[in-house]
């Protein structure tokens, strides 16, 4: 038993800690709304993504305490992500490899994108 | 007393661990209709009110702060500080519900809503061939949209009546630097839904 536990003293806390987390969360949610009105392509899924994963972390080790905490929460807290990493990852590959990524009841053309000329009734699976 | 904490916290992570796999599920959901209905999902996401996600990501940030400062109030036995950032979480949370409800009430009167009761709006290009008709893909995201914001919203909701219950009883005094586990684990709760909103914003609202 020891008497100098860090979740009882929280001598790493603090409000000045608890500010500076909240204006990053801040400038980051600033900096994703204002890419969002920029046209990168495929990237602007990325740097979505990737800034909501970089501000769940920090609300994760500072607001959650898991940087100071015992770690046993965070071995739960990323055994939880990475079950769920693992069921998009599987969920995906699959989906990926089917042909019906558009509806069943597709007839070959893609609405915007000029697609390839569609040989007959069986259209060439797409290689996704 | 430390060990009772330290095991409440531990029950408190196992359960945040099964709300993750909760809305897991859903995004796979979500991620698989927008690839099956890429076209739809970038249209209909051009109906959601940019400013107004924003704004209540901001709004479940700074409530998310008045948490933890509720948390560092109990931790150092400031009863009235306490108090009063926990109201203030409250204020935030009620911002926020009244700000979806505002957006919903504007997505009912527009009929963008899921496939059964979607109207066709303005800009949207992509008909099914089959019949003619506006594909389905637009009213599928608003099916996604409105499960998993209402889901969300419900969390919140659940998230009041918590806080209530902990402004009554930090009231009576109590919390102290001995005794906080109540308001340590529903401070974890409510940073959990902060951080699934994280996810939500950018998904519904910024992905082109």
């Amino acid at each position: 038993m020891s008497q100098h536990s860090s979740t009882h003293e929280h001598a790493h806390g603090g409000t000045s800690l608890y500010v500076r987390t909240l204006i990053t969360l801040l400038i980051l949610t600033a900096i994703t709304v204002g890419a969002s009105y920029i046209d990168f392509g495929q990237g602007n899924v990325v740097i979505a993504l990737f800034i909501a994963t970089i501000k769940a972390t920090i609300v994760a080790l500072f607001f959650m305490h898991l940087r100071y905490d015992k770690p046993v929460n965070a071995v739960i807290a990323c055994a939880g992500f990475l079950f769920l990493g693992i069921f998009l990852m599987f969920c995906f590959i699959d989906f990926g490899s089917r042909d019906g990524l558009r509806p069943v009841n597709w007839n070959g053309k893609l609405p915007v994108e000029t697609a390839a000329p569609a040989p007959g009734a069986a259209p060439a699976p797409a290689q996704k | 007393m430390e060990q009772q904490f330290d095991t409440s916290k531990i029950g408190m992570w196992l359960f945040l661990a099964t709300e993750v796999l909760l809305f897991g599920g859903l995004f796979v959901g979500f991620g698989l209709m927008q690839a099956r209905y890429p076209q739809e999902f970038i249209e209909a996401h051009e109906h959601l009110q940019r400013p107004l996600g924003s704004l209540n990501t901001v709004v479940l940030l700074i409530s998310s702060f008045t948490m933890v400062m509720a948390v560092q109030a109990a931790q150092r036995s400031q009863k009235k500080k306490l108090i009063v950032f926990l109201l203030l979480t409250i204020l935030c949370a009620c911002i926020f519900l009244g700000v979806k409800y505002f957006e919903y009430s504007h997505k009912f009167e527009e009929h963008l809503l899921p496939p059964r009761w979607y109207h066709a709006q303005p800009g949207d290009t992509v008909h099914d061939p089959s019949t003619g008709g506006i594909s389905h893909g637009y009213g599928t995201f608003f099916a996604f949209y409105f499960m998993m914001t209402g889901l969300h919203g419900f969390h919140i909701l659940v998230g009041i009546i918590l806080l209530s219950w902990l402004v009554v009883r930090a009231n009576r005094g109590e919390f102290s630097k001995n005794y906080f586990t109540p308001v340590d684990l529903v401070g974890l709760y409510w940073h959990l839904v902060d951080m699934i909103w994280i996810y939500l914003f950018p998904l519904f609202y910024l992905i082109k």
